[in-house]
């Protein structure tokens, strides 16, 4: 009966198993996650959760824009969760959504875990979106099931996967209903225990597919391990000045070695 | 064959030439379809009562083609009621504290420790005093106004202001977030102009900082609806006079919406040539303020901030004011030099030169616009029983205030040219030191400075010319 139950909690379907919050114990980590998200989604409450901090973040223009750094412990591989400023699109060049951006496309995350809000799908799902073009490996934490329940919205999450390609937990940070799921989760997806393969986007715009793939063939052929040529060469068309600045001073070329695991 | 980085930045450069104009809206415009058609294909509504909670009906109400602009005008006319009238006692009550209790404390203390009369006449009915008048005519309001402001974008309005005005905006080539700096103008420009971060592209961050002026200020409010009670009130039957007074200060407030699209849409076709950029503005639920986070923030974060500021520049200003009108160069002050040398172009902008002189000395703090301007009318006309002696800034209820302001040859069309005069002058230098600070640049913040300098000077000599032509 006893080995019954042991090789339930060690199945990765379990979800019973426990995190181990970390706090401020950053130093040493062996995957970083990154948790992004509109503000107002309880991006917050899933990081205070997840580290154990409390963690108080106001959103409002014109305030300094940091990042919150915690720890947490999973099947003894020790997390470290960057918490980045609450945006609503990653396109335009205000320097949140670049805290935002530059972290998720050159901090390479292992995972990017996609905080959105069940009641407001669909302003949500646009950052997923875009979220999608800059990186593989990601989780959607669909926030606040309970409130969307109270509104009289269910939101179907198998499908929502499907049609995203990267798995979604439905979850209530604030009840605690979800997370470990969500952390159990997130240990698959970097493990690769659970392939993602998010949607790629084909604009309906004359000529952009084009010159996005001719742009990020001459990319590649340059950094050969460039991430996401596809979607710097979009932005190079679209003239961000940034990723301009960037390609101009040779940044890419510091970022096409594969991330070292650990300091 | 591998391209180097700047050929690489070419070829984009030449490859984006070949695509369409609204590339950028039409790449944003087909991630918003796809997310609607994902959000939509795995949400089920329960008879789509959603729709019907009072959030989305308030949204109907608040950013509806009509519906919007209007309550945006009631919310906005409410707020400035209230700030105007909630303020009004505090800096009485700050006033009478300041300028009645304290100040005569300091001169007796003079006195008593025999400083000499220019030292005190200096420190006390100068810097002191006019600081003592910032303090009690800006703090007041700012601690008003700066609450409830914040607590409309806690509550998640000011986004949809911004979807009112985007498209207005996006007209004169200007960014819809503009709608939110020039909101934050009407506080204060220095406060506007900072506010001008939330926009991301440099080019309409400019034109935002370049036009803030034209929103009427905490410290110009003041002044316009004092000359409108006095003047325009003055027109109509004492039963009318509140609401003409009311309407004429929003007619002038409507003027400088006015300017602020007019100036933005020729700056966006000339010296800042291009097109608005296209930004993602959700609407984010309603949610309840909280409001003593909204108190704490509000009063530290802006309304201390800009009062030390303009605390900072108001003091010097007051020991120029007492000097002015205390030296002499052989049988007049500096201010009567100053006054019949500034007569010629006061007249022709319908002034009188006793208002360009504290236009020019009250750069610092448009607050302290009426009390210079009294009292040099005083000191100039050669009044006597009024106020203090020379130099000494006070205030005088609507009746005396009327009788100075006749003795000093003041007729409407001065009325109406010094509020036009106030809506659009140079920025107080606060926001001018603000302006170079935001932009780094001596060319801009001059441009600032001077720019709406000259659309006053010609709504003036305008306005003034047609005037002695009809009347």
């Amino acid at each position: 009966m006893s080995n019954c139950a042991n090789s339930c909690q060690s199945c990765s379907a379990s979800h019973d198993e426990k995190w181990k919050q970390q706090g401020f114990r950053i130093a040493a980590f062996d995957a970083v996650i990154a948790l992004a998200g509109n503000p107002n989604t309880g991006k917050s409450t899933v990081f205070n959760r997840l580290t154990g901090l409390r963690q108080h973040t106001g959103n409002w223009p014109g305030k300094t824009i940091a990042r919150a750094d915690g720890a947490f412990e999973f099947r003894s591989t020790r997390y470290r969760l960057v918490d980045l400023p609450g945006t609503y699109s990653l396109l335009s060049a205000s320097p949140d959504e670049e805290v935002a951006r530059d972290f998720i496309l050159f901090g390479r995350p292992d995972v990017t875990v996609i905080v959105a809000d069940a009641t407001a799908l669909e302003r949500n799902l646009n950052l997923a979106l875009q979220i999608l073009q800059i990186t593989d490996k990601a989780v959607l934490a669909l926030n606040l099931m309970d409130e969307a329940l109270a509104h009289g919205i269910r939101v179907d999450d198998r499908g929502l996967s499907r049609d995203l390609g990267i798995p979604v937990v439905p979850m209530s940070a604030r009840k605690n209903d979800g997370v470990a799921t969500l952390v159990a989760t997130i240990d698959a997806v970097r493990t690769e225990t659970i392939a993602c393969s998010p949607i790629k986007f084909h604009f309906p715009v004359a000529g952009l597919e084009k010159a996005v793939a001719e742009l990020a063939g001459e990319l590649l052929s340059l950094y050969p391990s460039l991430p996401q040529p596809r979607w710097i060469a979009l932005r190079l068309l679209q003239g961000d000045s940034r990723i301009r600045e960037a390609l101009a001073a040779g940044d890419f070329e510091l970022l096409s070695p594969p991330r070292p695991q650990s300091p | 064959m591998k391209l180097s980085p700047a050929k690489i930045l070419e070829k984009a450069e030449s490859l984006r030439w070949h695509l369409p104009q609204n590339a950028d809206d039409r790449i944003s415009e087909s991630l918003y379809a796809s997310a609607a058609e994902l959000a939509s294909r795995n949400t089920k509504k329960n008879g789509g009562t959603f729709r019907k909670t009072w959030q989305r009906s308030l949204d109907k109400i608040l950013t509806g083609k009509l519906t919007g602009p209007l309550s945006m005008l009631a919310i906005f006319s409410a707020i400035l009621w209230i700030t105007i009238e909630g303020a009004n006692v505090p800096s009485a009550l700050l006033g009478d504290f300041l300028i009645g209790k304290i100040c005569p404390l300091l001169r007796s203390a003079a006195a008593a420790l025999s400083v000499s009369p220019w030292i005190a006449g200096i420190c006390i009915d100068g810097i002191y005093l006019s600081t003592a008048w910032v303090i009690s005519v800006m703090l007041p309001p700012m601690a008003i106004f700066f609450p409830l402001f914040t607590i409309l974008e806690d509550f998640g309005y000011l986004p949809r202001v911004a979807f009112n005005l985007d498209r207005a905006f996006q007209k004169v080539g200007a960014h819809g977030k503009q709608a939110l700096t020039m909101s934050m103008g009407l506080g204060c420009n220095a406060a506007g102009v900072i506010a001008c971060r939330i926009i991301d592209s440099p080019r309409e961050r400019l034109v935002a900082i370049l036009t803030n002026n034209f929103s009427l200020c905490n410290g110009r409010w003041p002044t316009q609806i004092l000359i409108a009670t006095v003047f325009i009130g003055a027109l109509v039957p004492p039963f009318l006079s509140g609401i003409a007074a009311a309407a004429s200060v929003a007619a002038v407030a409507c003027l400088g919406f006015g300017l602020t699209f007019a100036s933005s849409w020729l700056l966006s076709r000339t010296l800042l040539k291009g097109e608005s950029s296209t930004f993602s503005l959700e609407l984010p639920p309603y949610r309840p303020p909280s409001i003593l986070r909204t108190l704490y923030t509000s009063l530290i974060d802006r309304t201390l901030f800009v009062l030390w500021r303009a605390i900072v520049f108001a003091a010097p200003a007051g020991a120029v004011i007492w000097l002015s009108a205390n030296v002499s160069i052989g049988d007049a002050t500096l201010a009567a030099w100053a006054i019949n040398a500034l007569s010629p172009l006061a007249w022709l902008m319908g002034l009188t030169g006793v208002v360009l002189l504290a236009y020019i000395v009250a750069i610092p703090a448009n607050e302290i616009i009426i009390p210079t301007v009294l009292m040099l009318t005083v000191q100039y006309a050669g009044l006597s029983g009024f106020g203090d002696g020379a130099g000494v800034m006070f205030e005088t209820g609507d009746q005396n205030l009327r009788a100075i302001l006749d003795a000093g040859g003041w007729t409407l069309l001065t009325g109406v040219c010094l509020m036009l005069f106030s809506l659009a002058h140079n920025p107080c230098s606060t926001t001018i030191y603000t302006i170079y600070k935001e932009t780094g640049s001596w060319k801009w913040t001059a441009f600032a400075t001077f720019f709406p300098l000259l659309i006053g000077f010609f709504l003036c000599v305008s306005v003034a010319f047609v005037w002695r032509l009809l009347v």
